[in-house]
């Protein structure tokens, strides 16, 4: 069992409700536990399908079990499906130092639709999550889902991206196992591509 | 969910808190589950039912909770062993059958699993169900871990037959939506064979008599519980503060202490049997600290017991500084977090802690509150509720006498927010809309001049509202109930109930209709389809300004996602660019900014309406509402 990057090391995916973000917890955290790790995967679903924000919190440690929630301010890295959501997150788990990856497609909430609120420039959002983390991955995920015919494979882009960033002791094959244990071998081979490609656009 | 029996025993699984509640129950023998959906408790039941074949036993979604508390008795009073699951509110649903139960007793070991939700993140209240245990004198059981939700659940049915009483295991959402690895154990070879002697009788007479046998169990379960092994202390002998927690909040206690580099000068006593308390377990530990904390969600339960059992011992244990809700270090409401601990630990500790340094904070609440909006909770593209709110909207409106809709439990309970045009004056819990427009329907005398209508969801329909729905024919109330029908338990995770004709275990049930049940009140009622606007406008003012009386429309419409599943809605919208008026629409964007659905967008560029072809399903109903006629609906055959 390799040595963590931190103790613990503590991840938050975040996004909109449908998104597949339970899901991308899930496949991290069954990937850790057969690593070898203790893993506690903290889900947040109250309305999520109504179109709220959703979160999962992916704690691993080499220690005892810890609690579903990470310490306020202290997430090793922050995984966002939705760029406005990985603002909003940085709020309550952000340090200098943290990782951002975020998927750059916005999900416009139904107040902005109507006119109420506004979302804000992209470039500006951009800027603001750079000065408010250590490491900044700004992914067009969707638009590489898109590409492989599906734009909820962008979860699992993310994935391979966080994957790259070099946080994690997994490799790519780990996790594609576990994805193999989850999904039908017709639907493994999308998979396959999005993880790669997220671990490509996270290096390139 | 998942079939839980295919899991191996002795190989590490990544299991919910729910799913390792369900596992330990398998692994205890469970004979009958039953319950009511809700979050966080849902997929205890779920999981049963996707394992009730391979495991041979009968899983049970009941019409409500009460129902499933007493199914789960009848099984064992034939000597099974069952188990009724629920969120905290149906503890409330079942509790007059659960506060006779412990008189009477049980035979076959029966828990009882509620699964709290502090901060209601998925609740209409954060109420601590564990007050049952206090109220009724049961057992009650508080796991920290999924591993420990699966060995205390275990521990819960050998506790219920060796005091021949009910056993309540209490979950918090935090935990029961928590995967963890968990080891599974062996699951058993076989169960009793249920039978019922006749000579023996269930009930809570002699009253007195059978009040003090249940004081008898209660103390012997404490003394089994005192030998459990689940009460733990980690810490100093001395320790300088002494913190005695339950459930996540242990945890999180354990962590605030690394966090303030002060696990040398505290104490943890992580309580998992929380009634009745280990008495000699306390006196130990009172005895050898001057400073206690308590950390528990959401309400001081072992606070407050804690500190009335010191009052007996004060004189032997000396003068103690007691912390926690009472003291305001921790609050009285919503859940509590690491950081909660961490700081309230500190004051008592004379040590500083702060998750970020004040000049992160203060930039990142800034970009927060310059660049973030609100997002907002909405109804599902194509939801029902959508059209049905728009509808009642409209016809009490041009009512004009300021008609009041009460509420309900379900996704419609959304109605009282934007996305439902916050049509909806009332939410309590469930039925409970149905009698307060009964009351309302009898205020005429006293000159209540406004209409009233009562909105249920099909299935909280059965749940709880049939009693305020006799109460209002026999007493001759003046309303309009509309049972808003989508055909499913959505908000829950699409659970079938009696309407469904579906069982928990997908066979074919006997479907209980609301039609029939309005027959048989002798109740006029009518069936629209909401996604008819002008139908469904028509209906609720015909009914509001017709002669008084109790009356029913149906508005029938399977929900939104449901059809997804089922093949899709049968329309491609489209704008027509040069009709739609934008911002110049007589009232000022009418679909994106009044209709609220997802898949209307709005182009500020261009000034014009969209449809998002990602987000829009297909229903058609916003062509019914645009001034210009410019939504236009065509059949997705023709489109193609």
């Amino acid at each position: 069992m390799k040595a963590l990057y931190r103790e613990p090391l503590d991840i938050v995916i975040t996004g909109v409700g449908g998104q597949g973000n339970v899901l991308a917890s899930q496949v991290l955290g069954r990937t850790l536990l057969q690593a070898g790790y203790t893993v506690t995967v903290g889900e947040t679903y109250g309305l999520s399908q109504r179109g709220g924000a959703v979160m999962s919190q992916v704690r691993v440690s080499t220690g005892p079990a810890l609690g579903p929630l990470i310490p306020e301010n202290q997430a090793t890295a922050i995984v966002s499906l939705e760029p406005l959501e990985a603002l909003r997150v940085l709020g309550q788990y952000g340090h200098p130092g943290v990782v951002v990856l975020t998927n750059d497609r916005p999900l416009i909430p139904l107040n902005v639709q109507s006119g109420q609120d506004r979302y804000p420039d992209l470039d500006q959002l951009k800027q603001a999550i750079a000065g408010l983390c250590g490491r900044l991955y700004w992914l067009p995920a969707t638009e590489a889902a898109f590409a492989l015919g599906a734009p909820i494979l962008a979860n699992v882009v993310m994935l391979g991206a966080l994957l790259a960033c070099g946080l994690l002791p997994l490799s790519a094959a780990q996790v594609e196992a576990v994805l193999g244990g989850m999904f039908p071998e017709s639907k493994m081979a999308a998979n396959r591509l999005a993880l790669a490609k997220g671990q490509e656009m996270a290096t390139g | 969910m998942a079939d839980l029996t295919k899991l191996k025993p002795g190989e590490i699984a990544l299991l919910q808190g729910n799913e390792a509640i369900a596992r330990g129950a398998l692994e205890a023998g469970l004979s009958l589950a039953a319950a009511y959906p809700g979050n966080p408790s849902s997929e205890i039941l779920e999981s049963l039912a996707d394992s009730a074949a391979s495991a041979g036993i009968y899983v049970e979604w009941s019409v409500n909770e009460k129902v499933a508390v007493e199914t789960a008795a009848a099984a064992s009073f034939t000597g099974l062993r069952a188990m009724a699951s629920m969120k905290q509110n149906g503890v409330n649903v079942a509790q007059d059958f659960i506060c006779n139960l412990t008189i009477s007793g049980t035979r076959g070991g029966m828990v009882l699993v509620t699964a709290d939700d502090p901060s209601g993140i998925s609740s209409t209240n954060e109420e601590d169900a564990r007050f049952i245990a206090r109220l009724a004198d049961l057992p009650l059981l508080e796991p920290t871990t999924p591993a420990e939700c699966l060995a205390m659940t275990k521990f819960a049915f050998d506790l219920s037959e060796a005091i021949g009483n009910l056993v309540v295991l209490r979950s918090l959402s935090r935990l029961s939506h928590t995967r963890a690895g968990v080891v599974p154990g062996p699951l058993p070879n076989s169960r009793p064979r249920p039978h019922w002697d006749p000579k023996q009788a269930w009930s809570t007479t002699p009253v007195v008599a059978k009040h003090q046998a249940m004081k008898d169990k209660l103390a012997k379960a404490g003394q089994i519980m005192a030998g459990s092994g689940f009460n733990t202390y980690s810490g100093p002998p001395a320790p300088e503060l002494l913190v005695i927690a339950s459930g996540s909040s242990a945890l999180y206690a354990a962590e605030a202490a690394a966090l303030l580099g002060a696990a040398d000068r505290v104490g943890l006593l992580k309580l998992a049997c929380t009634w009745p308390l280990d008495e000699a377990l306390l006196l130990k530990h009172l005895a050898a600290a001057g400073q206690v904390l308590f950390a528990e969600e959401v309400d001081p339960f072992i606070e407050t017991e804690v500190k009335a059992f010191y009052a007996q011992h004060a004189p032997d244990l000396g003068v103690k500084r007691f912390f926690g809700k009472a003291s305001g270090h921790l609050p009285r409401v919503g859940e509590l977090s690491p950081g909660r601990l961490a700081r309230a630990m500190g004051a008592i500790l004379g040590l500083d802690w702060r998750g970020a340094d004040p000049a992160y904070a203060a930039q990142v609440q800034q970009a927060n509150a310059q660049l973030v909006p609100f997002r907002e909770f909405g109804f599902c593209p194509g939801c029902p509720h959508r059209a049905s709110y728009w509808a009642i909207k409209q016809a009490l409106a041009l009512d004009g006498r300021q008609g009041i809709v009460s509420g309900d439990i379900g996704c419609y309970t959304l109605g009282i927010h934007t996305t439902g045009f916050r049509r909806v004056n009332s939410v309590h819990c469930m039925g409970s809309g149905l009698g307060v427009a009964s009351g309302l329907g009898k205020l005429k005398e006293q000159g209540f001049d406004q209409p009233v209508v009562s909105v249920v969801g099909d299935s909280t329909f059965f749940h709880a509202a049939l009693p305020g729905l006799v109460n209002a024919r026999w007493n001759q109330s003046n309303y309009l109930l509309i049972v808003l029908d989508n055909s499913a338990t959505a908000m829950t995770g699409f659970q079938p109930h009696p309407g469904t004709g579906m069982t928990a275990t997908g066979q074919a049930g006997t479907s209980v209709d609301v039609e029939d049940v309005c027959r048989g009140l002798g109740l006029d009622f009518q069936v629209v389809d909401p996604y008819d606007l002008a139908a469904a406008q028509e209906a609720v003012f015909d009914a509001v300004q017709g002669a008084p009386g109790l009356k029913v429309l149906i508005f029938r419409r399977v929900c939104a996602l449901v059809q997804g599943r089922r093949g899709g809605h049968p329309y491609h919208m489209t704008i027509d660019q040069g009709l739609c008026r934008g911002d110049d629409c007589g009232c000022h964007r009418f679909c994106s900014r009044a209709f609220r659905c997802p898949g209307l967008s709005f182009d500020e560029k261009t000034g014009r309406a969209v449809i998002d072809e990602v987000v829009c399903v297909g229903c058609g109903v916003c062509a019914q509402i645009c001034p210009a006629g410019a939504i236009r609906a065509e059949a997705k055959e023709a489109a193609a």
